[in-house]
């Protein structure tokens, strides 16, 4: 069973502790500028939403890749890359049509989001509950569950 | 590690600037942020200097903490020589700024001199440029951040800037970033003003490390927690400070119309729960609540204006969400000055954030210009012909635009309450200490207050000492001077860790201390930590006594001395600073005159 990270932007507060998370995991430092997942603010501050991979089961950074640098994590679904086989151009960074891969001018090599093979630092370090981890096919349940309280909650016709 | 051991040092006068390796021996007596800028500015200037002019230094500093994964880890504070209390100054702010500071690489930012035209500074990393700012003269806080990230094409800029009010020497003009979080207090934004530093924009790459990222991790995890089941924390969160409002109310510490009273008739239109509730047409002030970064507690208010209030009813520009009030803005702008109407509040909040401007400061000085006026002492013609009357909202809201846009009467309030006071030749009426105004707790009802509010080096403030629950349990002077002294030191600590006060809801020393130690290199204790604070407070002291303060500062105004408390639980009660003061001095280790004795000053190592 594959899980995937469930983003509720209504319950992010923009602390970023997700995007200190993941580069404390990735590069063993604070630094949002090296972050996977990055939260982005509209409406002078109102709403503020995290955004990241959704690991794509036809995963076009993987098709692009001329090296074969990225590849499937059959554990966790996550789409991988191979420091050691990536060779910086940034192909993938076009192939990609949401911009959740990225180039990393420190390394020359792209970072994207990896699970963290399985445990997602970003999740555990969400203060709200605005970022979990959850069964893969039910991404919706909770959503779902809300929707069908209401019904509920509705007085009968 | 945790510290970046290094400093940027701009000397805006040559348009030059330089990076210096930290001096560690000092970060390891005064931590960061507050402590170490103090340091910093007693070492980089003759404290005597005019605020306003070039001598004056102004530093932006972090603390080791900040951009670290500790709850709160955000803030940075602004240390200088405050215009409106010719004091040390230090006001801490967060948001996103700070960090980013961090990021790029600096403990602190140390700004000399005065640019000849008006200049940003824009920082990535290592890169550092002084850069014309003429077209952003005049500009609002919010235009100015919307330009600086347009021009560079990086909305991964974080910026603080001032507005007019901190261009024209507005005395309470204050630095803001991110569009709405401030280092508030003193003037900060007037001293960068008189700079002509309109904005600095920081983009970040380098990063954070600790020490021992396991422990680290460890203590980090355990203090969140902590915090997490905190029944203060979950007051913060949902209500945000502005439950204070009921608290100060029922007690009778709320200061109302200049401190005439202690109890306000309207509070309940515009305390936290009028925040959340239901107005008869349907709108609701409160949108969400937003966190400052790092922070697991997310105090902050974000609101809006009912599109039909007189404020804005024509104002499409205003039609959108933004900061909400905080308890002081909501006090001052409120009970302060009578006025209940909470999106008039809320629209005067958002024009401090828009121009730059300290809420508390700018709602005390107008109350006293209320005062004068219904005294008779200004009338219509002084005030571009607005009646100002307690409890009139369009004068409130008419005023602080003015203010901001350094227009009229706004020069005046610009002045800062004593100073206004003292021109119309009436210096009692303004409610202030060493020139900058109260908070909203008052001061017969909150014993401790009042001593911590006489004897604050920045003046009047709540926020640099911490005995209220001292206050709640008994209303008169006695036995608070140690708990006074105590809390200072120990408030002086955290102001100088990179971390909120407010997670003082649920952390002691000790949770500040497990996160020093295992970020920070050399051994952390309480007792070394809370000793950074006390050498914090009398180095601030210090500055001033030499900037030409006295013991004579150290006190309140006649209405809090001798006027007693109308209602309350204080009620028949004036502060009892003559009871405290002495006992103060005797527990600071200093002279009768207020002066640190040599034996103090030698045991702190200064």
């Amino acid at each position: 069973m594959h899980k995937s990270l469930l983003i509720d932007p209504e319950k992010c507060t923009s602390c970023l502790q997700c995007e200190m998370a993941c580069s404390f995991e990735h590069e063993g430092v604070f630094n949002p500028a090296k972050s996977r997942i990055k939260i982005f603010e509209f409406e002078h501050g109102r709403r503020a939403i995290p955004y990241t991979c959704t690991q794509c089961a036809e995963a076009w950074c993987l098709y692009a890749c001329p090296v074969e640098a990225i590849s499937l994590n059959m554990e966790t679904g996550a789409k991988e890359v191979a420091e050691d086989v990536c060779v910086g151009c940034k192909v993938c960074t076009i192939a990609c049509p949401f911009g959740t891969i990225n180039y990393n001018q420190d390394t020359g090599k792209v970072i994207k989001c990896d699970l963290c093979g399985g445990d997602p630092q970003c999740a555990a370090a969400c203060p709200t509950g605005a970022i979990t981890y959850v069964d893969a096919d039910w991404t919706g349940y909770d959503r779902m569950r809300e929707w069908a309280q209401k019904t509920h909650s509705q007085p009968s016709a | 590690m945790s510290w970046q051991k290094k400093i940027l040092r701009v000397n805006l006068s040559e348009g030059s600037s330089s990076i210096e390796p930290l001096n560690m021996e000092w970060a390891k007596a005064y931590l960061g942020e507050r402590g170490l800028a103090s340091k910093y500015l007693m070492e980089s200037m003759d404290p005597k200097a005019d605020a306003m002019s070039p001598e004056n230094v102004l530093i932006f500093a972090t603390g080791p903490l900040t951009g670290t994964m500790a709850s709160t880890s955000g803030r940075y504070a602004v240390v200088t020589k405050g215009p409106l209390t010719n004091a040390i100054a230090c006001s801490n702010s967060g948001g996103k700024f700070g960090a980013e500071l961090k990021f790029a690489g600096y403990d602190l930012l140390i700004l000399e001199g005065r640019a000849p035209d008006p200049v940003y500074l824009h920082i990535v990393n290592d890169h550092v440029e002084i850069l014309p700012a003429r077209e952003l003269w005049g500009c609002t806080v919010w235009q100015t951040e919307e330009w600086i990230k347009a021009r560079h094409q990086n909305p991964l800029l974080k910026i603080a800037s001032i507005g007019v009010a901190g261009e024209r020497g507005v005395r309470f003009a204050c630095v803001v970033n991110d569009l709405h979080r401030a280092a508030g207090r003193s003037g900060v934004g007037a001293v960068m003003g008189a700079k002509n530093l309109k904005a600095v924009a920081v983009h970040g790459s380098v990063g954070v490390t600790v020490k021992d990222p396991k422990r680290f991790m460890k203590a980090v995890a355990e203090t969140k927690d902590l915090l997490e089941s905190s029944r203060g924390r979950k007051g913060l969160t949902k209500y945000g400070t502005n439950a204070m409002m009921d608290t100060m109310q029922e007690f009778g510490g709320l200061p109302t119309r200049n401190f005439h009273e202690v109890q306000f008739e309207g509070a309940d239109r515009v305390n936290a729960r009028a925040m959340m509730t239901s107005k008869p047409n349907g709108h609701v002030n409160l949108l969400t609540n937003k966190a400052c970064f790092g922070c697991t507690i997310a105090c902050g208010r974000i609101a809006h204006i009912d599109e039909r209030h007189f404020t804005i009813v024509n104002r499409k520009e205003y039609w959108h969400a933004s900061g909400g009030l905080e308890y002081e803005t909501a006090f001052a702008f409120g009970p302060l000055v009578g006025v209940d109407d909470i999106d008039a509040l809320t629209f005067a909040g958002f024009l401090m954030n828009e121009h730059g401007m300290d809420p508390i400061s700018f709602g005390g000085t107008l109350a006293a210009a209320m005062e004068l006026y219904e005294m008779g002492v200004i009338g219509k013609d002084d005030t571009d012909g607005i009646a100002l009357e307690f409890g009139n909202a369009e004068a409130l809201t008419v005023m602080a635009e003015k203010t901001g846009k350094y227009e009229g009467f706004g020069q005046i309030l610009g002045l800062g309450s004593r100073l206004m006071c003292e021109k119309y030749g009436h210096p009692e009426i303004s409610m202030s200490v060493k020139g900058q105004e109260f908070a909203g707790y008052d001061s017969r009802a909150m014993q401790g207050m009042g001593l911590g509010y006489a004897t604050s080096n920045r003046g009047a403030c709540h926020l640099k000492h911490d005995v209220f629950a001292e206050d709640m349990e008994d209303q008169s002077g006695r036995g608070k001077a140690v708990p006074c002294k105590e809390s200072q030191d120990r408030v002086a600590m955290i102001d100088s860790t990179g971390l909120c006060l407010f997670t003082t809801a649920a952390w002691g020393v000790e949770e500040f201390r497990k996160q020093i130690d295992a970020a920070c290199e050399g051994d952390w204790t309480e007792e070394r930590l809370i000793a950074c604070g006390e050498r914090t407070w009398n180095l601030e002291r210090q500055f001033n006594l030499a900037a030409g303060l006295t013991a004579a500062d150290d006190t309140l105004p006649k209405r809090l001395l001798e006027v007693p408390a109308p209602s309350g639980v204080a009620k028949g009660k004036v502060c009892q600073l003559d009871i405290m003061l002495p006992e103060y001095y005797e527990a600071r280790g200093w002279t009768k005159d207020g002066v640190p004795s040599e034996q103090t000053r030698k045991r702190l190592g200064l």
